[in-house]
């Protein structure tokens, strides 16, 4: 897996692994959601978090971190992680576009979407833009198919979309990239 | 129109609120199965008016509520299936997006009918903003008594815990949905013992879907008589279609069972009709699992009777002229759409999804994206196409949960009624090729 070649990755950048005192003080109470000694049931919930906490991509000091966090081996950890296609090895892009590419979306016009997302940001599929800000993925429906088609970027849906919308958003994204933004709550006070 | 269970208020503001559900007559079934009726009572009615699983398998709810173990030493678990992954459906999402608090109030009567005090909601992992309204739904029914300890003064207890998947279709087959939800890969189980008996954490479990669970919140209020009374037949009550495809008016719709397929397709209460003006090719009724219908299938029965929105009806004529309900998923062809094509992303939809645990999917899903991807890009062979009836024969039956089978009917479906076009893609390479469709994905497994 491409994990071991990203493994030391986020350390290099010189930041810690461990959640604040208040984002683990949230995991606690997750794992109180579940009975005495079944605390692998929080491993879902508990790597969406560390994922966006540390860096978007789950490296193998995270995965170690969680696995400490929950008091499970890392070997559970490793087997979960790459089992579900939300959870991502490497470094990938602030924002993560996922296009659908199934079915109900394809004969609606969605793989042009995910043409146009490749033309206009120059780099295809399951790359990132020089600038770190995009990364393009195809994915399986997202069970949205009314709206077709559709795209998720990070948690957010985009739907009924056409080439022109796709120049729109782009553009959008770049813009408020490039201007100071206030703090977002994060997903563990927004979400879990 | 029919009568609305489901969606009666939902396009009232602030119906996804407390108070504004309240206010339109939410809880009230709660308040009456708790204070009102015994857990066997509410058992009874869910039986009596004949609700089926609306997750797909179509299964009677309260028979399935009365399989539980009640000898356990372990304690109940009610686990509601929000993984919604099924290509063509979207239905539960609209259903927790609008009125989150239906579910819920489906949820304390579900638990309540069969002694449970611990539930949780496993939903999609892109679906986190859901999650967020489902645990705002969630508090303020603490903070009106409705969730906790002795809710409403019934001696009843019930926590309700939202857990997230991960991006994972085989999350949706429960026995998967159990093994992700205690924090495994999501591989099937194999059953016996079914989740009635060994379930999450060993223990008694039933697991339902979202529309099932929330379905129940109607039929205590008007009462199984009146719910059984609606629909026609062993398909009783409402049913929620998700459309989508080439139609004018793609969306979630509140049906009740029975109403002719071609009202459906054509009225403009419903899919209003195909895109453009143009003809209908063929519809895949229940989810991209189901068979695919032809255009002469669709609106009648291959003994010319009226093609129904009900369990049986759609599945007349067994797999040769016939489909199945499932989950509601109604995917329509224009007579533009390319079955192949179709067919392609699906098998490739399956492939990415086998768990990897039988080697009949993994391998021969595989096998038939390649051999699909083929045909498709003009590179086929004539004999290609009885190979793919046969590997999805070989799949068929021979795996531990129906994922395989998933797979395999829809190739198996596609070949039967649309055999021409496979031949014409294999005839025809330098049209097929020539065809500007997009990005396809390269083929890399
Ligand atoms: C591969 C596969 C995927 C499934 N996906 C879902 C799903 O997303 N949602 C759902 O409710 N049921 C799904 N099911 C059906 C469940 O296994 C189960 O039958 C259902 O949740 C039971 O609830 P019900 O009786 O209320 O329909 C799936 C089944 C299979 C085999
Ligand atoms: S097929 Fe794209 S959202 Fe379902």
């Amino acid at each position: 897996m491409s994990s071991h070649t990203a493994h030391k990755q986020y350390e290099k950048e010189g930041k810690p692994i461990a959640f604040s005192p208040e984002i683990l003080e949230k995991v606690k109470q997750i794992i109180k959601r579940y009975p005495e000694g079944r605390q692998n049931s929080a491993l879902l919930p508990v790597l969406h978090i560390a994922q966006e906490e540390f860096g978007g991509y789950l490296s193998v000091d995270v995965m170690d971190y969680v696995a400490s966090l929950l008091h499970i081996k890392p070997i559970e950890v490793y087997e979960v992680s790459t089992f579900y296609t939300q959870y991502y090895p490497e470094k990938r892009g602030k924002y993560m576009i996922e296009v659908c590419h199934t079915g109900p979306c394809a004969i609606c016009g969605g793989e042009h979407i995910s043409k146009r997302l490749q033309e206009k940001l120059g780099v295809k599929l399951n790359q990132t833009t020089a600038d770190g800000l995009f990364t393009i993925k195809e994915v399986e429906c997202l069970g949205a198919c009314g709206f077709a088609p559709v795209m998720q970027i990070n948690t957010e849906f985009y739907e009924k979309l056409t080439p022109e919308k796709i120049d729109t958003i782009i553009d959008d994204l770049k813009q408020r990239a490039s201007e100071p933004q206030p703090q977002q709550q994060k997903w563990v006070e927004r979400f879990f | 129109m029919g009568r609305k269970i489901l969606l009666e208020h939902i396009d009232v503001p602030g119906i996804n609120t407390f108070d504004v559900y309240r206010a339109h007559g939410g809880y009230k079934a709660a308040e009456k199965a708790l204070k009102e009726m015994s857990a066997a009572q509410v058992v009874e009615e869910v039986k009596s008016a004949g609700l089926r699983g609306r997750g797909g398998a179509g299964f009677p709810t309260g028979m399935k509520w009365s399989f539980l173990d009640k000898k356990s030493a372990n304690p109940t678990y009610l686990v509601c299936n929000a993984d919604e992954s099924e290509p063509g459906t979207f239905k539960d999402r609209y259903l927790m997006e609008h009125i989150p608090h239906m579910l819920i109030e489906g949820v304390i009567i579900s638990s309540y009918a069969i002694g449970c005090n611990t539930a949780y909601i496993y939903v999609r992992g892109e679906f986190k903003y859901i999650i967020g309204i489902l645990n705002k739904a969630i508090r303020e029914a603490h903070a009106n008594g409705f969730l906790g300890n002795n809710i409403q003064g019934s001696g009843f207890n019930l926590e309700i815990h939202v857990h997230s998947g991960a991006g994972a279709y085989i999350c949706g087959e429960e026995t998967a949905l159990l093994e992700s939800l205690e924090g495994k890969r999501g591989n099937p189980r194999l059953k016996p013992p079914f989740p009635a008996v060994k379930g999450l954490y060993e223990s008694p479990t039933v697991v339902n879907n979202v529309e099932t669970l929330a379905t129940v919140v109607g039929i205590i209020n008007i009462g199984a008589a009146t719910y059984a009374g609606i629909g026609v037949g062993k398909s009783s009550g409402t049913k929620l279609i998700s459309a989508c495809g080439n139609i004018n008016k793609p969306g979630v719709y509140e049906i009740e069972l029975g109403i002719p397929v071609e009202e459906f397709i054509y009225s403009d209460v419903y899919c209003g009709g195909i895109k453009d003006g143009k003809k209908l090719k063929a519809v895949i009724p229940g989810g991209s699992s189901v068979p695919i219908l032809p255009q002469n299938l669709v609106c009648k029965t291959a003994n010319g009777d009226v093609r129904l929105m009900s369990y049986e009806s759609l599945a007349d004529g067994g797999f040769q002229t016939g489909s199945m309900l499932g989950s509601g998923g109604f995917i329509v062809l224009d007579e533009d759409a390319c079955v192949v094509r179709h067919t392609y992303t699906l098998a490739r939809f399956y492939r990415h999804e086998s768990c990897g645990q039988c080697s009949p999917c993994r391998e021969g899903t595989g096998w038939m994206e390649k051999v699909l991807y083929r045909i498709e890009n003009g590179e086929g062979r004539m004999h290609d196409i009885d190979l793919l009836v046969n590997i999805s024969k070989n799949i068929e039956g021979n795996t531990i949960c129906p994922l395989g089978d998933a797979a395999a009917w829809p190739v198996a479906a596609a070949i039967r009624h649309f055999r021409h076009e496979f031949e014409f893609h294999v005839k025809h390479p330098e049209i097929v090729k020539n065809i500007d469709h997009g990005s396809l994905e390269k083929f890399n497994i």
